[in-house]
């Protein structure tokens, strides 16, 4: 790919949360919406971060890149190497975003500003880095070519409306791509699309992660997908990580009861059963969660102990964590789901 | 009737579409109407005065009073009479348009700046600068607008720049609070997220994500304040607040015969009708294009 920044000139690199906590004020009083999560984005590897809807998948992955609610209160660190984006002056923060660290936005219909031709848009970075328009359109061509527009030349003259919902998103990708990033964070980039055209959007974020040595968060509810393209699973509830590890593994044998019955609800997961068994209840809301596990009322092992101790997110294998008090048991006796 | 007569005889339902077409035609043109006399006005500020070869504030004593039709002591014909100094109404009229479509469309060039500006900047950035705006337009609204200026008007001299800043004053507020609650609005969309996380600089995102959508709308806003410039400014000169007496204006023209009333009617009527059409024209044409953009939003 010549319009872009040459593989060799990255740096290996990790990008880090620690223990970030976004407090929101809702009805009644502030509440942390996300509650000290942390976890890491490997280079070349793609980070899967799951969970229901509210349990602060998104606004964790906005709070990335410093886009978050103006009534949020941030806490915690984001760490590009040794540098804490959290504390990061503006300047340096628009500089970081769309170089370092860019966003695939969930519905490319609206993602895409409607008064202006794909190509102007997949450019638009360039230009305020400088490059003249037609520099500018060359690039944001060769882009699209790159994540499989086909007769990109163009295709940088047509409009959002003239364009698939796939290609949409492609065009969206090759955006985020344009300023030559490092981690690329995709909130559920596949959710408004049609089921067919989901996995070739996966495969190309696959094929790009390895070309262009890219960092991937995949903030997604949906297993299916995690389980076709995630390395590392982070798995989110009430705002909090309740377990994190290889996503093989945390598929294969959960060490929390929330991941295992997210599991048990998506039948195409284990294939020696075809009926799906539903979560009971809804999910925890963070303006109102219960005391000790957020997850106890839902949870079909609670005991006494869940009701009144908040349980630690803590190693329980190597490579993996996870916040139930029952955990090592389960690691131990193997009893949580047996399979294979 | 005719449901009877389509169900006995199904062969010629062929009458109704040429009186169902000709009702949208005539519905097209009615509608059409108010943007073709608003036209006309503007052509007629434009170059109306070049084929009046008389100066429209001077005019023939022996003249005076004259009904619309009649003959002048020079032989020409006054179309639309004259006034109680023997000025011919109908040089009045055409000149008197171009000073209302001419000061109509500064007052709005200018409000609809001002106002965008600041309605798109406190609306997109929000925080401090919004409630700074807000508090501005908040204080402002309390005052009666045309009470606003009345009072800047005759605090200071007569002059063209001294009416169209005193009515464009108050007329800012109303494109700032549309364009700011559309950027609020439009900051929240996604591409404007996309933008910002790709570190797009603010100017660039509100002038390509944002203004192009609030462009149309504020069209439509200025076409409706644009008629209310024009009835402000008449107002104004009506109370001899407005420009300078040299020039002309219909307010000028309308209080100049409002102690002829009951002898000669034309002096103030034609110049009041010529601004009554032109208002409603504008009104209607607004509303019609604020319904177009309403609709596409």
């Amino acid at each position: 790919m010549s319009g872009r920044v040459p593989a060799g000139s990255r740096s290996a690199g990790t990008l880090r949360v620690r223990e970030l906590r976004i407090t929101l004020p809702g009805p009644r009083g502030m509440a942390d919406v996300v509650d000290g999560v942390s976890f890491d984005m490997v280079e070349g590897r793609t980070t899967g971060l799951i969970g229901e809807s509210g349990s602060g998948k998104s606004l964790t992955a906005m709070a990335m890149v410093g886009l978050v609610p103006e009534t949020a209160v941030v806490s915690g660190q984001v760490l590009l190497g040794d540098e804490d984006l959290l504390t990061a002056g503006r300047a340096r923060i628009r500089q970081v975003r769309g170089t370092e660290i860019s966003v695939v936005f969930q519905d490319p219909s609206t993602a895409l500003n409607p008064t202006m031709t794909i190509g102007d848009q997949v450019g638009e970075i360039l230009r305020s880095r400088g490059l003249s328009r037609s520099q500018a359109r060359e690039r944001a061509a060769d882009l699209l070519e790159h994540v499989g527009i086909p007769d990109a030349a163009n295709r940088v003259r047509a409009y959002p409306h003239e364009f698939s919902g796939g290609m949409r998103q492609r065009a969206m990708i090759a955006l985020a791509l344009a300023g030559g990033p490092r981690f690329i964070l995709a909130d559920e980039p596949t959710t408004a699309l049609d089921v067919t055209v989901q996995a070739r959007i996966l495969d190309l974020l696959g094929r790009l992660r390895d070309e262009d040595h890219l960092s991937m968060l995949l903030v997604s509810h949906d297993l299916r997908v995690m389980s076709h393209v995630a390395d590392d699973l982070v798995v989110m509830y009430a705002g909090r990580v309740c377990e994190r590890g290889g996503a093989k593994a945390v598929l294969n044998r959960p060490l929390h009861p929330y991941t295992d019955a997210l599991v048990r609800s998506v039948p195409s997961v284990h294939v020696e059963s075809a009926i799906a068994d539903p979560l009971p209840g809804s999910p925890a809301n963070p303006f109102d969660r219960p005391a000790g596990c957020p997850f106890n009322p839902r949870c079909p092992r609670a005991e006494d102990r869940c009701r009144t101790e908040v349980p630690a997110l803590r190693e329980i294998a190597p490579g993996r964590l996870s916040a139930c008090h029952f955990a090592e048991l389960a690691e131990r006796t193997s009893d949580t789901v047996p399979r294979n | 009737m005719t449901t009877m007569g389509l169900v006995q005889n199904p062969a010629p339902p062929a009458p109704l579409a040429p009186a169902r077409a000709r009702r949208t035609r005539v519905r097209r043109v009615v509608a059409a109407l108010p943007i073709v006399v608003f036209g006309l006005y503007v052509v007629a500020a434009i170059i109306g005065p070049l084929f009046i070869d008389y100066s429209p504030v001077g005019g023939e004593l022996d003249d005076r009073l004259l009904p619309p039709g009649s003959v002048l002591s020079d032989g020409g014909t006054a179309l639309f009479g004259t006034d109680a100094l023997g000025r011919d109404l109908f040089g009045q009229v055409v000149y008197g348009a171009r000073t209302s479509v001419f000061i109509g469309t500064l007052v709005v060039l200018i409000s609809a700046l001002v106002g965008l500006a600041v309605g798109t900047v406190a609306g997109y950035r929000g925080g401090t600068t919004d409630l700074v705006a807000s508090r501005v337009i908040d204080v402002l609204l309390a005052f009666p607008g045309i009470l606003l200026a009345i009072v800047i008007a005759g605090v200071f001299d007569r002059s063209l720049a001294i009416v169209v800043i005193a009515l464009s004053v108050t007329n800012w507020i109303g494109f700032a609070r549309l364009s700011r609650s559309m950027a609020m609005s439009l900051r929240e969309r996604d591409w404007v997220k996309s933008a910002t996380v790709m570190g797009v600089r603010r100017r660039r995102i509100i002038a390509r994500h944002i203004l192009p959508f609030i462009a149309g709308p504020t069209f439509a806003l200025a076409t409706t304040e644009f008629a209310g410039a024009i009835l402000a400014e008449a107002s104004l000169s009506f109370l001899g607040l407005g420009l300078p007496s040299a020039s002309v204006s219909w307010g000028q023209t309308i209080a100049a015969g409002k102690e002829y009333l009951a002898s000669a009617w034309w002096i103030s009527a034609i110049p009041g009708i010529a601004l009554a059409l032109l208002v409603i024209c504008v009104g209607f044409t607004g509303d019609r294009l604020t319904r177009y953009f309403g609709r596409r939003r």
